[in-house]
């Protein structure tokens, strides 16, 4: 049904028909697939990549001048790229690894690719808040600077880490839209090619309640988590 | 036999004598020398430390103050080397540290406790952690661990509050999780960076009472950066003053106070006898 002949009302109501949401429940299992696996692998290279600025930075904990000014330039040009360029990018990336550059897994390794610099700039802004103190009390009773990265550093940061990544995994969310056009699936992928490219808006109105839902719970899901930890910690 | 008999004896008269009148040389257990410093920034370079030649004694507790800027934390950084000096030596019971190796420096850091004026502790880790930290980057055992913290914690009074969280302290609570995560390696000296300046006059009473108890006790030796004069007359036996980047005096406590020498310390013992009294500085009346 579409807005150009029906009702906003009418439209409404056909979104909760049931064979909408039959053709919705593939494609919200693999909209969880991509997002779950992005998520994954942004969280594993953004923290190293995030890490590793922060304490090759000229003030860190251990400055090393040329991967510093590497890491930072490179991660400046690949924030630079529109996600679309980006997929096209990873074409021969995909298809080197999964044989294929459309489907599903290509669509991971676009996305994780945007994401990894985005989420690797906001681990590096919450590890900078810590303060210059609490480093040098962790030096002065002997901690190496292995100890003090993984015992101190991400411990004592971990509310701030938690939001970051709550904000990262909604944009992955947004992001698996453009799966469409790796013929990926997805929720995103319903909304544009029924939804927009064939007029059907009460099959586009189902596709944001559902992404509306998931949104609304992951940032519920990390505000929590985060604020639980600072309650225990009495921060709060 | 009686020639070397006669010669031991009088070895030792004049070890003894040696002993009486100068006693500078006996139990040196710090010894900075010719030690030098300067912050460079792009435009100007700043010269934090002048040369600083200082003697602490083991087993003593002693004071080094001086105005804001004057170089007392960087001083005492310079002594664990978490700021490193342009040049000089920091002896710490006969060992240079300045001229250690990556890992001989960390194991010498456990020798070595620090307490901050912010107290910087750990706020991901309730009270047992923070002070059990020291011992679980060295491998301790856990049981070894759980002993050794429940008896420094009993030392600095804080037995009911291991669970708790920093987050929940007060100020003088977060000192002694401070004081008692410095201790727990057992080490020789305590570097006091203007422990009590963030504390109230009794607290800050409280903090020097158990430091004072903690040397008695253990025979640490404390070295203690301030600039608060109260501090250093009531836990203090010597002290040095620390004015634009060098020691202008260094001497018993009573000494300096009664006849200071330099500009820092005279203008502290002016503001303090001026602050006693009362009467004259009433409603605002000023100095």
């Amino acid at each position: 049904m579409s807005l150009l002949d029906s009702s906003f009302w009418e439209i409404i109501k056909a979104s909760f028909a049931p064979d909408i949401w039959f053709r919705l429940a593939p494609a919200i299992l693999e909209t969880l697939y991509m997002t779950a696996l992005s998520s994954f692998i942004m969280l594993v290279f953004g923290l190293f990549l995030g890490i590793l600025l922060t304490i090759t930075n000229p003030v860190g904990l251990l400055p090393m001048k040329i991967i510093y000014a590497v890491s930072d330039w490179l991660i400046n040009c690949l924030r630079s790229l529109p996600q679309v360029i980006m997929i096209i990018l990873m074409i021969p990336v995909a298809r080197l690894i999964f044989g294929k550059s459309y489907g599903t897994n290509a669509c991971i390794i676009a996305i994780s690719a945007t994401c990894i610099p985005m989420y690797a700039r906001m681990v590096e802004g919450s590890l900078l808040e810590i303060s210059k103190g609490k480093i040098e009390a962790a030096k002065s009773v002997g901690s190496t600077n292995f100890q003090i990265i993984f015992r101190i550093l991400l411990p004592e940061t971990l509310p701030s880490l938690i939001r970051g990544f709550t904000v990262a995994v909604i944009t992955i969310i947004s992001m698996t839209a453009l799966a469409g056009l790796f013929g990926a699936g997805g929720i995103g992928d319903i909304a544009v090619r029924f939804g927009y490219q064939r007029f059907q808006h009460d099959v586009m109105f189902a596709s944001v309640y559902v992404l509306t839902a998931f949104v609304q719970l992951i940032q519920w899901l990390g505000n929590f988590i985060s604020k639980q930890i600072l309650k225990k910690r009495n921060l709060i | 036999m009686l020639i070397k008999c006669q010669a031991k004896g009088e070895k030792r008269m004049t070890n003894i004598k040696d002993k009486l009148l100068d006693r500078s040389n006996v139990d040196e257990y710090i010894k900075i020398s010719g030690l030098y410093k300067t912050f460079q920034t792009k435009d100007c370079s700043l010269q934090v430390l002048k040369g600083i030649d200082l003697t602490v004694r083991k087993g003593e507790i002693f004071g080094i103050i001086g105005f804001s800027g004057a170089g007392k934390s960087t001083l005492i950084r310079c002594i664990n080397r978490l700021e490193e000096p342009d040049s000089g030596s920091i002896k710490i019971g006969g060992v240079d540290i300045l001229k250690l190796s990556k890992k001989e420096l960390l194991e010498k850091r456990k020798k070595i406790g620090m307490i901050f004026q912010t107290f910087n502790l750990f706020e991901a880790k309730n009270v047992y952690r923070n002070i059990a930290y020291p011992l679980e980057i060295s491998g301790v055992s856990k049981s070894e661990i759980k002993n050794r913290v429940l008896k420094t914690a009993e030392l600095v009074g804080l037995s009911d509050k291991l669970k708790a969280y920093p987050g929940g302290l007060s100020g003088g609570q977060k000192q002694r999780v401070g004081i008692a995560r410095a201790l727990i390696t057992k080490p020789d000296v305590l570097l006091c960076d203007e422990a009590t300046s963030a504390l109230d006059p009794k607290t800050t009473l409280q903090i020097l009472d158990l430091l004072k108890d903690i040397n008695k006790s253990t025979g640490i030796t404390i070295l203690m950066i301030t600039h608060e004069l109260d501090a250093i007359r009531y836990s203090c036996e010597r002290m040095a003053v620390l004015e634009d980047a060098q020691i202008i005096e260094v001497g018993r406590v009573r000494d300096i106070f009664n006849n200071p020498l330099s500009r820092t310390g005279s203008l502290f013992a002016r503001v303090y006898t001026e602050f006693q009294q009362i009467p004259e500085l009433e409603n605002g009346a000023g100095i």
